[in-house]
């Protein structure tokens, strides 16, 4: 897939204090996460890309366009929804992003078409005709989103989008990211410090922490080469169980008497562990199935970080 | 495709060039400004005495009713004439200002309204001329505009002579009026950009006029100098239309230094916004 996002060498400055330093990544993923911590750059990174800061050393492309000299370019094929709370209160929703559509460039009555069709999917159709000051939180994060789409850019930019929603709106904005996803139209990239929400919906996922890029992980394949572990206690003759277990194909370690890791093939067929169990005449007793979760990355991710600086 | 059908699609239609997006500004500025009723009445209000003026005209030049009042004419149409009507129109032009100006750019700051602006293929000086286009064109329509359809009528009415020797009125009419609008308008985007309050911003540009009249003379009663006209942006505005107008004007400052602290203080609103209309603010911290 053609890179999105492409960082090279970024570093971003103000006041002598760096907030962004020496970013590097190629970015292609069709949900791109952004992780890190409260205050680790995300959202400076993305008002770079979008050309809302200056950029002090390096530079970066978004669909191939240099973000120093081509942003009104970037920003014609992008569609943004910040993290703060910005509408205009005495408008109402269908006008206000009607006139969001027409400033991207739509003609007026493409504009008005698209902002009822785009208000109508993300659920604000029976309330289009009420002012944006009016509307609940939950509902403005909905207008803030059909703002950023109604243009149908090819690239998504959505800055916290679950901040403040309350469970089912919550759902409901990530089934939103999910069909965007997959209607292939567009690409995301979801900046969030919620680990949750990035793993739901995110193929790809940059960490960053105190400016800087801690990791890198394409989680789709992750997913994918990751091994399955199983966490085993047993009791009973379990003298050579371990060996056995190894002859189905799995790697064993003794964590300590009675209890072992186990790293399972991708062929592995459980029914074989309880068979040899049985055969062996050993208990198992506790037994945990996990795979890594994006939780364990980012956590490993912060521990190098911690442990490089 | 039908409204109902919820499903994300894609836009590949045509889009407009990149030069009208600030009009698109312009227009939603303009329909959110005649929803208030009390300014399109003072707006319509704004037009009583040009077209007081222009029945003016057309009876001065209606001789047998001239005959029958026994007069020679109304008033004389000259440089004296569109001076005058410019100070009047241009005393009009400052409250439409202060009722608009205010309303242009604070609510946008006041909701963060910004960024979602700026994300888009819309610099920040087509924001800003956006704005700055709702007070020129209705600004224009009451002082420049009416100023020069006076001056035609007036030149078919009393034929090509008049015309040719008054013909310098033209451009001075419209850059008497272009300097006073440019002013007013820098100054009211400037506020309301500063001041995220509306009415605040409001009694801010009333502040500005008055109170810098007020204080320009205090000073000048105080230290005995006249320097003190500089902060009287009214004055300033009056000394260039009097120089232009060939018209006698009280003020000390010439016509070259009222026209150079015009374009200063135009400047330093233009400094202003350009610090205030950004995306996002960077916080020294």
């Amino acid at each position: 897939m053609a890179p999105v996002i492409e960082l090279e060498g970024l570093g971003v400055r103000f006041w002598q204090r760096n907030i962004l330093q020496d970013l590097r990544c190629t970015l292609s993923g069709r949900a791109i996460g952004l992780l890190g911590p409260n205050g680790a750059g995300k959202s400076t990174l993305i008002n770079t890309l979008l050309g809302f800061y200056p950029v002090a050393s390096g530079t970066a492309r978004v669909y191939g366009y240099d973000i120093r000299t081509q942003t009104k370019q970037i920003r014609s094929l992008t569609g943004y929804m910040p993290e703060i709370d910005c509408f205009i209160a005495h408008m109402t929703a269908v006008s206000f992003i009607r006139m969001m559509g027409e400033l991207s460039g739509l003609p007026s009555s493409a504009a008005l078409e698209r902002a009822h069709e785009v208000l109508f999917y993300v659920g604000l159709g029976e309330a289009r005709y009420r002012k944006l000051g009016t509307y609940s939180l939950g509902m403005r994060q909905l207008a803030k989103l059909a703002q950023a789409i109604v243009h149908g850019p090819k690239l998504v930019i959505l800055d916290e989008p679950t901040n403040g929603l309350d469970p089912p709106a919550r759902q409901r904005m990530i089934r939103l990211i999910h069909e965007m996803r997959d209607s292939r139209e567009l690409q995301i990239l979801l900046c969030s410090h919620l680990l949750r929400d990035v793993e739901e919906t995110c193929d790809e996922v940059l960490i960053l922490k105190a400016g800087r890029q801690v990791h890198y992980a394409n989680l789709e394949e992750e997913r994918r080469t990751n091994k399955r572990f199983l966490e085993l206690e047993t009791a009973g003759e379990d003298a050579g169980f371990a060996e056995a277990v190894e002859n189905l194909g799995c790697a064993c370690a003794l964590t300590s008497g009675r209890r072992m890791k186990v790293v399972l093939p991708e062929s592995f067929v459980m029914r074989d562990l309880y068979r040899l169990a049985e055969e062996r005449n050993v208990q198992i007793r506790r037994m945990n199935y996990r795979r890594d979760s994006l939780e364990d990355i980012f956590l490993k991710a912060m521990e190098n970080a911690n442990g490089r600086s | 495709m039908a409204v109902h059908k919820r499903s994300y699609r894609g836009y590949a239609g045509q889009l407009t060039p990149l030069w009208s997006r600030c009009l698109i500004v312009t227009r939603y500025a303009f329909k959110n400004v005649f929803q208030w009723k009390l300014l399109t009445s003072f707006f319509s209000a704004c037009f009583i005495f040009p077209l007081t003026c222009a029945v003016g005209i057309y009876v001065n030049h209606n001789l047998r009713l001239v005959a029958t009042l026994g007069v020679r004419a109304f008033f004389d149409v000259d440089a004296g004439f569109f001076f005058h009507f410019l100070r009047v129109q241009g005393s009009l032009a400052f409250i439409l200002t202060a009722l608009v100006g205010p309303g242009l750019v604070s609510p946008d700051l006041a909701n963060n309204a910004l960024p979602l602006y700026f994300c888009r293929p819309l610099s920040r000086a087509a924001y800003v001329v956006g704005k700055m286009l709702v007070l020129v064109s209705l600004l224009s329509l009451i002082t420049w505009v009416p100023a020069l359809l006076l001056f035609l009528l007036q030149s078919t009415l009393a034929g090509a002579s008049w015309m040719w020797a008054n013909l310098w009125l033209a451009p001075n009419i419209f850059l008497g009026s272009a300097i006073e609008i440019l002013v007013f308008s820098m100054l009211a985007l400037a506020l309301s950009a500063w001041i995220k309050r509306k009415l605040a911003a409001g009694a801010a540009l009333l502040a500005v006029f008055f109170f810098g009249a007020g204080f320009g003379e205090a000073a000048n009663a105080v230290m005995g100098t006249h320097k003190g006209d500089f902060l009287n942006l009214g004055g300033l505005i009056h000394a260039v239309q009097a120089q232009l107008f060939r018209q006698p004007w009280r003020s000390a400052i010439s016509g070259g230094s009222a026209w150079m602290t015009l374009l200063a203080v135009s400047g330093f609103c233009l400094w202003l916004l350009a610090r205030k209309v950004r995306a996002y603010e960077v916080v020294r911290g």
